[in-house]
C-alpha cells in the first residue's frame, strides 16, 4: 500500500468549549471556511481597475 | 430552450461588477463535481472492493474523499457568498432554490458513499444512521444497512438527482444572468430620498433597452438602439 | 419593504443595464479545474484515506466471547435492541413519534427480523451433527415461554460477572440456565470458526448484499460501539461529523449532530424522529430563504455586500449610476 507523507490513521485530537466537541481536523476544515470566505471578500480581484472596455 | 441561445450557454462578456474572488466559488464547486464523478467512475471499474486491495484503488478513492471535501467546502463559500449577495433577487428564487436542493441531495449521496465503502466506518455510520432514518419512516423503503442498495443510490440514482439539479441551477443562472448588485443612492443626490443601501426608486426603468457595454469615454455607459447585441445580453 | 417596492425592487434587479467586460468562460472553467486537480492529488499524496477493516463476529466472539454470548442471550429472549427495536424490524414497539405522528409504525415492518430465530435458532438448527445441541434445542423450544424467560434471565445476569478462559470459551457460574449453556457453546463455536457470518448472511437466494442481519446482531453488542468511542465517533462525541483517525469527516452534518447535544434532544426517546423533524423544517426554510421575511433581508442590513461590490460603487461614483 502506498503509504501517505502524513498519517492521520491515529486517534484524532478533539477541542472542547463548553458542550462543543470537536475533532481538530473538523475545526481546521470550517474555520479554513470562513477565513478563505472573508479572504474571498477582501482580497483585490485582478483587473479591476478595468473599466469595461472591450479587449 | 429559446432563451438560452450559445451566446448566453457560453457568454464572451461578463457584467463589470463581478470583480470579486467570491464568484469563482460556484465554477470550484462545478469542477470538484466532475471529479468525483470522474473518480467515483474510475472505482466503479472495478468493483467496490478493488481499492481495499491495491495501491491504485486505494489512490483513486482517496481522490475521490478528497473531491467530496472540497466539493462541500468550496459549496458552502458559494453559498454564503450567494445569501450576503441575496443573489435570489430579480426573479431569481429558482436558481437560490434549485442550488438549494441540490445541496440538500449532495448529503444523501455522501451518506451512501460513506456506508458503501465495506470497512468499520461504513458498519458504524449504517448502524448509526439507521436509527434516524427509520425513526422518520424512511428506513421502512431505504435501507442503509443494505450494501447492494446503497451502492446503487450512491453510483446512479443520486448523482443523477445531484447533476440534474446543479444542470437546472446552472441554465437559470445562465437564463437569469448574475445578480446585478444593490443599487445605493448616490452620495450627494438630488432626489436625496432614501438612505444609503436601500434602492433607489426608478420608475422609468426598461427591461427592453439593450444592454451597454463600455467603449469610448466611460462618462456614461453607451445606449444601444434596437436590439441588444448578440453575446452582451444577459 | 411594501410588496409594491419589492415588485419595484424584482423589475429593478431583473437585468443588468451597465458594463460588461470580455471573459472567456471556458478558460475560467479549465483555470478551476487545474486548480482543483492539484488540490485534490496533494491533499491525496500529502494524507491518502482512512480505511479501517470490517469488524466480523467471528472476530467478536474470539476478542469478547461474554459480550458476543450475551448479545446472543439477549437475541433470544428479545431483550435486545434489535428485538425491542419496532418498525421497520418487528412489531415488538411502536418506533419513535412526534406527538400522534408514528411514522414508522404508520410505515410498517418492511424488513422482518425474529431476533430469536434468525440469530439463535435458525443458525443452531443448521448444525446437525451435533445430537446434544440437538436435545437442547428442542428442551428449549417445547418449554413454556414463562420458563424460557427465568433461564435467559438467570443466564444473563450469570453472564455480567462471567469471564473469558484461555481456550476462548466463557466460564459462569453454576446456576439454572436449563439448555442455554449447550446452546450458546455451540452458537460461539460456530461464531469462531466464521460461519455465522455467512449463515446471517444468506437469505432467501445464492447472491446476497443485504447485511442487515450481521449488522444490527454486531450493533446490539459493544464490538462496534468501542471501536466508535476509540475513533471519537460515539452520538455523545458529535460523532456523526467525524472519520476514523484524524481525518476531516462529514463536517457539512454539524447542525444535524447538534441537535443531539442539548435537551430536550438529548434526554428523548424519540430524539431521532424530533430531530429529523427540525432539520426537515429547516431544510425547507433553508430553499424557502427568498420569500421568508427577516430572513432575506438580512443581507440588506449587514452589509457584506458593500465588500464585494466596492469596486462596482467606486466605479459608479466616479461615472454615476446606470441610466
Amino acid at each position: 500500500m502506498m503509504a501517505a507523507i502524513v498519517n492521520l490513521n491515529q486517534p484524532a485530537h478533539t477541542v472542547h468549549w463548553h458542550f462543543f466537541t470537536m475533532t481538530v481536523s473538523n475545526v481546521v476544515v470550517i474555520v479554513l471556511m470562513l477565513v478563505v470566505f472573508v479572504l474571498a471578500v477582501l482580497v483585490p480581484f485582478p483587473g479591476s481597475g478595468r473599466k469595461g472596455r472591450p479587449r | 430552450m429559446a432563451a438560452l441561445p450559445p451566446e448566453k450557454l457560453l457568454p464572451d462578456a461578463q457584467p463589470s461588477y463581478m470583480a470579486s474572488w467570491i464568484y469563482v466559488f460556484g465554477v470550484l464547486s462545478l469542477v470538484s463535481l466532475v471529479l468525483i464523478i470522474a473518480s467515483g467512475s474510475i472505482l466503479t471499474l472495478k468493483g467496490p472492493g478493488w481499492w481495499h486491495f491495491t495501491s491504485v484503488g486505494h489512490f483513486f478513492n482517496s481522490i475521490h474523499l478528497w473531491s467530496v471535501e472540497l466539493f462541500f467546502f468550496f459549496l458552502v463559500i458559494h453559498l454564503w457568498g450567494k445569501y450576503w449577495m441575496a443573489a435570489w433577487r430579480g426573479g431569481r428564487a429558482r436558481v437560490w432554490m434549485t442550488g438549494a436542493v441540490a445541496f440538500i441531495v449532495a448529503v444523501p449521496c455522501a451518506l451512501t458513499g460513506y456506508v458503501s465503502q465495506q470497512n468499520f466506518d461504513a458498519q458504524w455510520i449504517s448502524t448509526q444512521a439507521k436509527d434516524g432514518l427509520n425513526a422518520a419512516g424512511v428506513g421502512a423503503f431505504f435501507n442503509v444497512t443494505n450494501f447492494g442498495q446503497m451502492y446503487s443510490y450512491h453510483v446512479l440514482l443520486l448523482p443523477l438527482a445531484v447533476v440534474a439539479l446543479v444542470a437546472a441551477h446552472i441554465l437559470l443562472v445562465r437564463k437569469h444572468g448574475i445578480v446585478p448588485p444593490f443599487e445605493l443612492a448616490p452620495r450627494a443626490s438630488a432626489a436625496g430620498l432614501e438612505t444609503e443601501g436601500r434602492p433607489v426608486a426608478r420608475e422609468d426603468h426598461g427591461s427592453g433597452n439593450g444592454a451597454r457595454h463600455g467603449s469610448g469615454t466611460e462618462s456614461h455607459p453607451v445606449a444601444e438602439s434596437g436590439s441588444p447585441r448578440p453575446g452582451r445580453t444577459t | 419593504m411594501s410588496r409594491a417596492s419589492r415588485r419595484r425592487d424584482d423589475e429593478r434587479y431583473r437585468q443588468w443595464t451597465g458594463t460588461y467586460r470580455p471573459y472567456d468562460i471556458l478558460r475560467e472553467a479549465t483555470i478551476a479545474l487545474g486548480v482543483v486537480l492539484a488540490l485534490v492529488i496533494g491533499l491525496t499524496i500529502l494524507f491518502s484515506s482512512p480505511d479501517d477493516p470490517p469488524s466480523t463476529i467471528k472476530q467478536w466472539s474470539h476478542t469478547d466471547p461474554v459480550d458476543f454470548v450475551t448479545t446472543a442471550t439477549t437475541e433470544l429472549d428479545g431483550s435486545s435492541g434489535t428485538g425491542g427495536y419496532g418498525p421497520p424490524y418487528n412489531h415488538n414497539g411502536d418506533g419513535q413519534h412526534i406527538a400522534f405522528v408514528y411514522p414508522a409504525k404508520w410505515l410498517g415492518v418492511s424488513h422482518p427480523i425474529d431476533t430469536a430465530r434468525d440469530f439463535v435458532l435458525a443458525p443452531l438448527q443448521s448444525i446437525t451433527t451435533q445430537p446434544a445441541l440437538r436435545t437442547a434445542l428442542s428442551t428449549y423450544q417445547a418449554a413454556p415461554a414463562k420458563t424460557q424467560a427465568a433461564w435467559t434471565t438467570a443466564y444473563e445476569a450469570a453472564l455480567g460477572k462471567a469471564s473469558a478462559t484461555p481456550s476462548g470459551s466463557i466460564s459462569v457460574a453454576a446456576g439454572h440456565y436449563g439448555p442455554l449453556p449447550t446452546m450458546m457453546a455451540s452458537l460461539l463455536t460456530l461464531a469462531q470458526g466464521g460461519g455465522l457470518d455467512g449463515a446471517l448472511l444468506t437469505g432467501r437466494q445464492f447472491y446476497q448484499t443485504d447485511y442487515t442481519k450481521p449488522l444490527l446482531f454486531m450493533a446490539d453488542g459493544s464490538v462496534l460501539a468501542n471501536r466508535a468511542q476509540a475513533q471519537h465517533l460515539l452520538g455523545t462525541q458529535w460523532g456523526m461529523m467525524n472519520e476514523t483517525g484524524s481525518y476531516p469527516g462529514q463536517s457539512w452534518l454539524w447542525l444535524y449532530t447538534f441537535w443531539y447535544q442539548i435537551k430536550p434532544f438529548s434526554t428523548s426517546a424519540n430524539a431521532d424522529v424530533l430531530v429529523m423533524g427540525v432539520m426537515g423544517v429547516l431544510s425547507l426554510a433553508f430553499i424557502l430563504i427568498p420569500f421568508l421575511p427577516g430572513v432575506r433581508d438580512l443581507p440588506r442590513r449587514i452589509p457584506i455586500y458593500k465588500l464585494i461590490w466596492r469596486e462596482h460603487y467606486r466605479t459608479q461614483q466616479a461615472v454615476g449610476p446606470p441610466v
